[in-house]
């Protein structure tokens, strides 16, 4: 499947070769990952495996040691978030990257501001704006006026995807999305994603749900101590074919080769 | 549990009438503890604190502290500290003295008295805190040394760069237009200051219904009429009432004599002027209005909170939280420039010493008018209240005939008692 959807296409987002270490720990060795449009590529691993720091250097939190990366098939520079924002690259980040103090609005236009004629900032547009999108998302989103420290976990996640997806990214990596959604907003968040997918969005997905990633993903990457154990279909291989690349670092079918 | 109105489909219900007007308690307890302090005094000295004579001399010995409070918020916002503005308010009040009496007349030929030579100074003062406070501010934000460093180096490095500036003399008296900044020798008078008053009146007015409006236009829940009603009241009243007291306080008629003995007139019977508001006090309130729109409506303010609240997040949103150090610190340093034309005017010379624990008291009144040091929270008007209540409290003492140590005694349990006062406010509202 996906090699059939790969040719004559350029991938959204291809990074070659890529490492980071600090101070010794090699937290990102080497590796490289792809995404093509309207794919959803899960990145799989265990604990302090390397994911997160792989994608921030895609989203331009960090800056890889070496490797080189390839945004619609051409090398982009990214220095910082600015950057991958230009380049239509949005981020959930795991942390969330809220500002506690601010509220919910605050945070989705941070660095983004929507400003009046004075060029003085517009509160009440952007409150508008996100009502307009928390509708969507998580219609039982109310607390527009508080500042997000007085929101639940799911709440707050909700504020960070919605930022992530109002402004129309091309390509999204969403780190843990769900992590602190109940069952019902996890649903809605799968839902999202396939509507997304649909639109021919790019999606990297790192989740620690074999299940989440069996059912909404396409490939899935999986690292296990900075380096990439492979790439697989997600249509190939099983449920134990995934566990066991995380647990032990093997690709399935690999004594076989 | 206390949450679950959030979750129904309408907005909470409006609680109680301070929450209709949507005025912050914070701010209420604030006005009533600065309310308190004035009636204590008042009857401690059988009513000279409250009189129009001295409300106005507490005003403009507030103004230099307040100013510089408005900066030290964004700077303890964004979880710094400054440590030196009382060291670089004497730094710039010595280049603007010397710049007026001995550099522009001497190297320049600009003589004294020249109508230039204040606005000159002027300007060479803001440019030289502007400048060094830049520098502080790239020494934090680029060199990532903590800024209670940088400006404990400050403390020391510019109180004696002043001294070397000035050879350690007191230079003086200043420029007579300079000196209008000062206060008593700078006022708007009767009619000016009822202009002045009706011109408040009027912007407040128009910001309470554009408000309105603009939540209107989006489809927001406003406040019921009568409550835009009752705060349009409570403004206007405070706003004429502050002018009416200052229009109160009259030249004495000594002074008006000599002042017309002065021009060769006869002053004419019964004859009477006021003082007014003062330039000085008027300069706080513009400032005190741009700070707050800096703060709350404009991108770098945002910024300044953002980047306190969460310093990793508005990193990852694409500020550049190192730029903008530099930029806070450059706004503290034109504001102690600012208060150093206040500070200097008043006095009507620079002397050594200016500024002489400064840096303390407008830390005491950030932090009492509600900055907190975890940062990411404070307010313009909070810190300019703080500096009002310290200055209440240290005036009130003085008239009482409270001895200076056990003013500050009295001033320092203030301090920490106000923190306390709102970490337990704070745990008990929930807020952040
Ligand atoms: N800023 C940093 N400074 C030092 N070490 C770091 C830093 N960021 C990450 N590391 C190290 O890099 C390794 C990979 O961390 P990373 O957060 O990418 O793991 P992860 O796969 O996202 O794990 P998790 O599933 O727990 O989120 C860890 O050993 C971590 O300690
Ligand atoms: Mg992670």
């Amino acid at each position: 499947m996906a090699q059939v959807q790969k040719q004559g296409v350029t991938p959204l987002v291809d990074m070659r070769d890529i490492c980071i270490s600090f101070g010794g720990v090699h937290a990102v060795d080497h590796v490289s990952v792809d995404l093509y449009p309207g794919e959803v590529v899960g990145l799989l691993g265990h604990n302090g495996a390397g994911k997160s720091t792989l994608i921030k250097i895609l989203s331009g939190a960090y800056q890889a040691d070496s490797g080189e990366i390839y945004v619609r098939g051409e090398k982009a520079t990214i220095t910082n978030p600015r950057d991958a924002r230009a380049l239509k690259i949005e981020t959930i980040y795991q942390t969330l990257a809220l500002a506690d103090n601010l509220d919910a609005a605050s945070n989705l236009f941070l660095g983004r501001e929507l400003v009046t004629p004075l060029g003085l900032v517009d509160d009440d547009a952007m409150e508008a704006e996100t009502r307009k999108i928390m509708a969507k998302l998580n219609p039982n989103f109310k607390k527009f006026n508080d500042p997000v420290s007085a929101l639940s976990g799911g709440q707050r996640q909700s504020v960070a995807i919605a930022r992530a997806v109002y402004f129309d990214a091309q390509i999204l990596i969403m780190d843990e999305p769900t992590a602190a959604l109940g069952p019902h907003e996890t649903q809605m968040v799968s839902e999202l994603i396939e509507q997304l997918k649909a639109q021919g969005i790019g999606i990297f997905l790192i989740s620690h749900d074999i299940h989440d990633v069996m059912k909404l993903c396409d490939r899935a990457s999986v690292m296990k101590n900075g380096q990439l154990v492979g790439t697989v279909d997600v249509d190939d291989v099983t449920d134990d074919d995934l566990l066991g690349m995380i647990i032990l670092g093997k690709k399935p079918g690999a004594a076989a080769d | 549990m206390a949450q679950t109105d959030t979750n129904s489909g309408r907005a909470p219900a409006r609680k109680n009438i301070f929450h209709t007007l949507e005025i912050d308690l914070r701010l209420l307890g604030m006005i009533g503890a600065f309310i308190a302090v004035c009636l204590v005094f008042n009857v401690l000295t059988d009513g000279r604190f409250l009189t129009p004579r001295n409300i106005f001399n507490l005003t403009i010995q507030t103004v230099s502290v307040a100013i510089m409070a408005t900066g030290m918020v964004f700077i303890i916002v964004t979880r710094h500290i400054d440590l030196s503005v009382g060291a670089l308010l004497a730094t710039c009040s010595a280049v603007m003295a010397m710049t007026q009496t001995d550099w522009l007349p001497n190297a320049m030929g600009l003589e004294f008295g020249h109508p230039l030579i204040p606005w000159i100074a002027i300007g060479v003062g803001l440019l030289s805190g502007l400048v060094i406070g830049a520098f502080h501010g790239y020494l934090v934000g680029y060199l990532a040394i903590p800024a209670f460093i940088v400006t404990l180096g400050g403390l020391l490095v510019w109180r004696n760069v002043a001294w070397y500036i000035t050879s350690g003399k007191t230079i003086g008296p200043l420029d007579e237009t300079f000196q209008k900044f000062g206060g008593i020798n700078g006022t708007l008078g009767a009619t000016g200051s009822w202009i002045v008053g009706g011109l408040a009146l009027l912007g407040a007015l128009y910001a309470l219904y554009a408000a309105r409006r603009n939540k209107v236009k989006h489809g927001f829940p406003v406040k019921p009429v009568w409550a835009e009603f009752l705060l349009a009241a409570i403004i206007g009243a405070a706003i004429l009432g502050f002018v009416a007291i200052l229009n109160a306080y009259e030249v004495p008629t000594r002074v008006l004599q000599r002042t017309f003995e002065q021009a060769g007139l006869e002053m004419p019977e019964g004859y009477t002027q006021s003082y007014g508001i003062p330039i000085s006090v008027l300069l706080l309130i513009f400032l005190a209005i741009a700070m707050t729109i800096v703060a709350r409506r404009t991108r770098f303010g945002r910024y300044v909170f953002a980047t306190g609240g969460n310093p990793d997040a508005a990193e990852l949103s694409g500020i550049n939280t190192r730029w903008l150090t530099v930029k806070i610190f450059a706004l503290m340093g034109a504001l102690c420039a600012l208060s150093a034309v206040v500070a200097s005017a008043r006095l009507t010379n620079h002397s050594n010493d200016i500024g002489t624990l400064d840096e303390l008291r407008v830390i005491a009144a950030a932090v009492i008018g509600g900055t907190a040091l975890a940062g990411g929270i404070g307010t313009i008007h909070g810190a300019i209240l703080g500096a009002l209540i310290m200055q209440s409290l240290q005036s009130g003492m003085a008239m009482v005939g409270v001895d200076a140590p056990l003013q500050n005694i009295v001033v320092g349990s203030v301090l920490v008692l106000a923190v306390l006062i709102d970490i337990v406010y704070r745990k008990r509202t929930g807020g952040a």
